[in-house]
């Protein structure tokens, strides 16, 4: 298996409802939907996010699986979570069940639960975000965002410039680090045996020449970059700008209602 | 006759003087200017300051010594950078490290963006820069999934987005496979061609050099030769001795020449060559 294989930035191209939506919209509406996670205290409020996420999914065609293949990574650690909350959680009453010293009580099971569908759903939300927008696009996104904290003096646009130049040189590196790997392999370097202190050190062979060509390309980019005109985000005008279309703006409106309204809910104790 | 794209003075120059030694000079007093419209080839063994010289076109390096003038803007003048910069375009050799976004029109578009051109004229711009090198069809592609050629066609795109009047190849097919190098100097030449783009084009291919209108042969910081490429390749032996081949049509005149036979040496083409040698037999036999 080549290195290059691997899936990076994550996102699958598609023309739906959602990919056609404002990069910055999506981003709002995460960030709205998680804090209506958060504002979540039963089970219909929980169950009324689940439903929206469920249809962007829908919506997105991205389909169920390739979520879930997303969340696997982190699952011992919302595993870990769940565990915690299910023994810290001190309830009134008797203990369900005893073990040793650790008690696990009604309020313990139930804020388990919460908390796994909580960050499951955390997950898959932002999962979807980065599924349904190109990386430029989310690029460009946060850094018009962003751009209102350039008046306090913050580098936005040398961020973002970092992150798309970042983005641009994941797939070069990777092959040059498949390049450097046969030619160390041809010179009889093994890197799949041996002790992990082993595996460890003949990583040493493999990261030396790709730092020093990194260097160098960094050198001629920079270059290349002052032979454009390039000047820093003074003066700079973008080819593509954004427009808020009616489906945007009613994007936005309907994840203030949700905030809202899972507030309201949430409040209330239904 | 109208005023040179590039005229330089008196030029030299010596890297170590940026860190305030007196080293070794890299170019050597060197006077030269180029016209408009040209197209210009630019030899030299490696270390004879071609690329250095090529660098001091669009200020990048500044001179240490004496001044260069693009289109009568003197480079050393830090207010008139940009515009100096966007008269006269520069090509690397590697490909890859001239893209700068992942997107191939997003890349195109860098330039313009970076001087501060209304985003509608961008559009246009880039539409016509892409179709200029041939990849309008690749605008939405990942740059890292085009080949040697494209990418290098790619980085000349981004350099037409800014309507340069002068372009500045520093060996841009060294990485390139024969096909790759192919596209790119069609490219090229169509520029100057039909666009009437001055092209400065640095290389160690002697074929390539003979596309040119004129040809400068530097060693040690300085112009050894300078012509019409059938003109420069006559001096067969000083091109050698400067460690630079001929081309081969030329190389097979020359040993005919050197073993009595009278043949001019001007015949670069394979098949002005063929001729020559064909009349050769000709008169041989009759």
């Amino acid at each position: 298996m080549a290195i290059k294989d691997i899936t990076l930035g994550q996102y699958f191209p598609g023309d739906t409802f959602i990919h056609r939506l404002d990069p910055r919209i999506k981003i709002i509406f995460v960030i709205l939907f998680i804090i209506a996670l958060f504002l979540c205290q039963n089970v219909l409020t929980y169950a009324i996010l689940a439903a929206i996420l469920v249809a962007e999914i829908l919506i997105s065609k991205v389909g169920f699986k390739a979520v879930l293949r997303g969340m696997r990574p982190i699952l011992l650690v919302v595993a870990i979570t769940a565990v915690l909350n299910l023994f810290y959680t001190k309830g009134e009453g008797e203990p369900l069940l005893t073990l040793w010293k650790l008690e696990i009580y009604a309020e313990g099971v139930r804020s388990a639960c919460y908390i796994l569908v909580r960050i499951a759903m955390l997950i898959a939300c932002t999962f979807l975000l980065t599924y349904t927008t190109s990386p430029m696009l989310l690029t460009d996104g946060i850094e018009s965002l962003l751009s209102p904290l350039k008046k306090l003096k913050a580098p936005v646009h040398e961020l973002a410039m970092m992150m798309a130049i970042a983005l641009r040189f994941i797939p070069t590196l990777i092959e040059e680090t498949d390049k450097i790997m046969s030619a160390q392999k041809a010179r009889g370097a093994e890197f799949d045996t041996g002790s992990l202190l082993q595996k460890a050190k003949a990583l040493i062979p493999l990261l030396i020449p790709l730092f020093v060509s990194s260097f160098r390309r960094a050198n001629e980019l920079a270059i290349a970059m002052e032979c454009r005109c390039y000047h820093g985000g003074e003066g700079r005008t973008k080819m593509r700008q954004f427009r808020l279309r009616a489906a945007d703006i009613s994007v936005l409106l309907f994840g203030l209602v949700m905030v809202v309204g899972i507030g309201t809910l949430g409040h209330f104790g239904f | 006759m109208t005023d040179p794209i590039i005229k330089t003075e008196a030029l030299s120059f010596s890297y170590e003087a940026y860190e305030s030694h007196s080293g070794e000079l890299v170019l050597r007093g060197l006077d030269l200017s180029i016209a408009q419209g040209d197209f210009v080839a630019l030899l030299g063994h490696n270390g004879s300051g071609k690329s250095t010289l090529a660098k001091h076109m669009n200020a990048i390096l500044l001179p240490t010594g004496g001044a260069v003038w693009v289109d009568g803007m003197q480079t050393a003048d830090e207010d008139l950078l940009l515009d100096i910069r966007r008269t006269v375009g520069m090509v690397f050799q590697n490909p890859d490290n001239q893209i700068v976004y992942n997107v191939v029109e997003e890349d195109v578009a860098f330039a313009p963006e970076n001087l501060g051109v209304p985003s509608e004229e961008i559009r246009a711009r880039v539409d016509e820069a892409l179709r200029q090198v041939g990849l309008y069809e690749y605008r939405k592609h990942a740059p890292h999934l085009l080949s040697g050629g494209q990418k290098q066609r790619l980085a000349i795109a981004g350099i037409l987005a800014m309507r340069p009047r002068c372009l500045v190849l520093d060996e841009p097919t060294a990485m390139l496979d024969p096909i790759g190098r192919g596209e790119v100097l069609q490219t090229v030449t169509q520029l100057n061609q039909t666009a009437g783009v001055t092209v400065v084009l640095i290389t160690h291919h002697m074929d390539e050099a003979a596309l040119a209108n004129r040809l400068i042969v530097m060693s040690k910081g300085q112009i050894a030769l300078d012509g019409p490429p059938r003109a420069v390749f006559q001096h067969v032996e000083q091109l050698r001795a400067l460690g630079l081949a001929v081309p081969e049509t030329v190389a097979l005149l020359w040993e005919l020449r050197q073993s009595g036979y009278d043949v001019p040496l001007d015949a670069i083409s394979t098949e002005e060559c063929a001729a020559v040698i064909a009349r050769l037999f000709a008169n041989q036999s009759g």
